[in-house]
């Protein structure tokens, strides 16, 4: 509460050049990374990534092996946890079992010697929905309300930046759904710099301004949740977040503006802006949704790739959507997801179609990368 | 089921209902608890009780009366006051000590061990591999007048030339406290292993510092072993009388001691109303400790 904020100037959060290394295990590899003031980050990733670690080291639990941590002008990586503007909402809430609701939001306060921790710790109540609660111990709270207990405890000390590791995690599906929006409404409230690590990659994309993607101690890829999804800049990136279709192919044209690519006998074209790599192969992508089956005699209008004669060989319908996979000719089988707008009559297993999407859809990546990178990761989502 | 099934069957006029059947089998499985207890608790006390009411004039030999002789107490007491002062003091004593010697042994067990976790419980436990009186008469050998502890004391001058540390009211603290340290160490560690490392880090996190940490999270989490851990050091320590009978002097004598002799002497009603004050004095003690601390409002 007694920040000393006003002494303007940029409180961004930057890492620099960071490693962690554990014995001979490297957590985390030469991490930089800069989070704006006010802005909500979130770091995702599958478990073992570094993006525990990384948020460890920013609340002062872990030492970096390598490089700084800085706060606006401040280095911080050498303060002890206790004297940063730092505060940590943890995966398991860490409530102190034996205060009350009370007691555990007035903790930090009570700590730095605040005046008027009452009104504080009410207005805090007030904000996460707890006035009724506040003489509870923390195994009377429900899962929902100890996870809002942890939030308002962290948030009540006004830090620079507050830290959410994977706060939702333990949360059933609808509760953890109302908990995002919850979140992200008071981040906008008040406005301060939020870290927030997950592995559930629609909660990055729902909440976050900023999402980096980590995979093995680095981050792979870093942007807005549009451009991020739109324009995957590895194979880890393009499965993780969401899905793709990735087809092996040779670049036979990079002289224009856009790419020609030779897929299968097929040429596929799409935009030098969104390659990874201009020369030699790749891989082709396009996201499922971007992509429409029609009957094998319709004829493809301007400005669409087209991989002809694929085999329909599963459906699964998804209530908004329908889920088809397409066995092509050359054995791979690729995803399209279709609107059930009702307008048409879905397709069977067995229809032969041509699979086409816009030009612009088409992404490519380093056909050195393991096109399964990041698939499996059923859970959460 | 029985019920279930005759709803079903229901006519205009139901049956009246069988009783439903009480399962028997949990009354079954008190059983053997509750005659162990009837024939190792009740009877002994009832007759303990009862016996310090018998007239005191009676003798092993000749047999006892029962004559209500309340006044066993009000002898028993006055004369025995400052031993029984004494003896709680000792055992109080030897408690703090266990606290002191015990807590970070316990802390840095759960918290600090790692590996040698196991190791370490299990040197807590290793004395009671041998017997009490054998571990208490070794004390005799090094707290002995030529023994090893007493001469490096002499050479360091913390010992007068003459001084000497067996037969004094030290060496019966030092050996209730030894004795009982297990009985200390092994709740406190059960409550402090689980503590989650996680509640310290948040501590942390929220500005205290590893002294405040402790203070506020830690030691309160910590207080279900500590007073588990005082209860079973304190009351053993306080009726005990072999470290007084092997380590101290006629002037260190504990209430056990006083009572053992008396029952050895056949004066078995004054022996009996001490033991029956000393166990009123103890439950006393406990209760209101307990309330004090208020360990059922604890996890």
């Amino acid at each position: 509460m007694t920040d000393s904020r006003s002494s303007a100037g940029s409180q961004d959060l930057v890492l620099d050049r960071v490693t962690k290394r554990f014995g001979s295990f490297v957590a985390v590899s030469d991490l930089s990374l800069t989070v704006p003031q006010g802005s909500f980050f979130a770091l995702l990733g599958p478990s073992g990534c570094g993006k525990t670690t990384t948020l460890r080291m920013v609340a002062g639990l872990e030492q970096p092996t390598d490089g700084s941590i800085r706060l606006g002008a401040d280095e911080i990586s050498r303060l002890k946890p206790y004297r940063r503007p730092v505060n940590t909402v943890f995966q398991s809430y860490a409530l102190f079992p034996h205060l009350s609701t009370f007691e555990n939001i007035a903790f930090g306060l009570r700590r730095r010697g605040a005046k008027d921790v009452r009104k504080a710790v009410g207005e805090m109540l007030e904000l996460v929905e707890l006035q009724s609660h506040e003489t509870k111990r923390p195994t009377q709270l429900s899962g929902g309300q100890q996870q809002r207990v942890a939030l308002a405890r962290a948030l009540i000390n006004r830090p620079q930046v507050l830290l959410l590791d994977e706060p939702l995690g333990a949360l059933d599906l609808k509760l953890r759904r109302s908990m995002q929006i919850e979140l992200k409404r008071i981040q906008t409230e008040v406005g301060i710099t939020f870290v927030h690590v997950t592995h559930d990659q629609e909660e990055a994309m729902t909440m976050a301004d900023t999402i980096g993607v980590m995979h093995n101690g680095v981050i792979e890829q870093m942007g807005q949740p549009g451009s991020l999804y739109e324009s995957p800049r590895t194979t880890f990136v393009s499965n993780f977040l969401g899905q793709s279709n990735l087809v092996a192919g040779h670049i036979v044209d990079a002289a224009g503006p856009d790419l020609v690519v030779e897929v299968q006998g097929t040429k596929v074209t799409g935009l030098r802006s969104r390659a990874a790599v201009t020369a030699g192969d790749v891989w082709v992508g396009v996201r499922p949704e971007k992509v429409t089956l029609t009957r094998s005699d319709a004829s493809p209008g301007e400005g669409w790739n087209v991989f002809r004669a694929g085999v329909v060989s599963d459906v699964s319908f998804c209530g908004v959507s329908t889920q088809y996979l397409v066995r092509m000719p050359w054995g791979q089988e690729l995803i399209a997801f279709k609107q059930n707008t009702g307008a048409e009559a879905g397709l069977r297993a067995g229809d032969v179609v041509d699979l086409r999407w816009q030009r612009e859809h088409t992404f490519f990546l380093d056909a050195s990368e393991d096109a399964e990178a990041g698939v499996e990761h059923e859970d959460g989502a | 089921m029985t019920v279930a099934g005759a709803s079903l069957l229901a006519t205009p006029h139901p049956p009246a209902p069988a009783r439903p059947r009480r399962p028997r089998t949990g009354y079954l499985l008190l059983l053997p608890g509750v005659l162990w207890l009837v024939l190792f608790f009740l009877v002994p006390t009832v007759a303990l009780v009862a016996s310090s009411l018998y007239d005191p004039t009676g003798s092993l030999f000749e047999g006892y009366q029962m004559t209500w002789h309340v006044q066993n107490y009000a002898d028993a007491i006055a004369e025995y006051a400052p031993i029984f002062g004494r003896s709680l003091l000792y055992a109080a004593i030897a408690t703090g000590a266990c606290v002191l010697l015990g807590y970070p042994l316990a802390y840095a067990i759960a918290f600090k061990a790692g590996r040698w976790r196991n190791l370490m419980l299990i040197a807590v436990v290793a004395p009671f591999f041998t017997s009490f009186l054998v571990r208490t008469l070794s004390w005799k050998l090094l707290l002995g007048d030529n023994g090893f502890v007493a001469d490096t004391l002499r050479t360091l001058h913390l010992l007068s030339p003459d001084g000497y540390l067996l037969a004094t009211p030290l060496a019966v603290i030092t050996g209730l406290t030894y004795n009982f340290l297990p009985f200390m160490v092994l709740p406190l560690y059960a409550s402090l292993s689980k503590v989650d490392p996680q509640l310290i880090e948040a501590g942390s996190d929220l500005y205290a510092s590893p002294i405040t940490t402790f203070r506020r999270v830690t030691f309160p989490l910590s207080l279900p072993g500590l007073v588990a851990g005082t209860l079973l050091t304190f009351i053993p320590a306080s009726g005990d009388f072999i470290n007084s009978e092997l380590l101290g002097n006629p002037r260190t004598r504990m209430i056990g001691n006083e009572i053992q002799d008396l029952f050895a002497a056949g004066a078995l009603p004054v022996a009996a109303s001490l033991s029956v004050t000393l166990m009123a004095l103890i439950v006393l003690m406990v209760l209101v400790y307990v309330r004090r601390v208020g360990t059922e409002d604890l996890v």
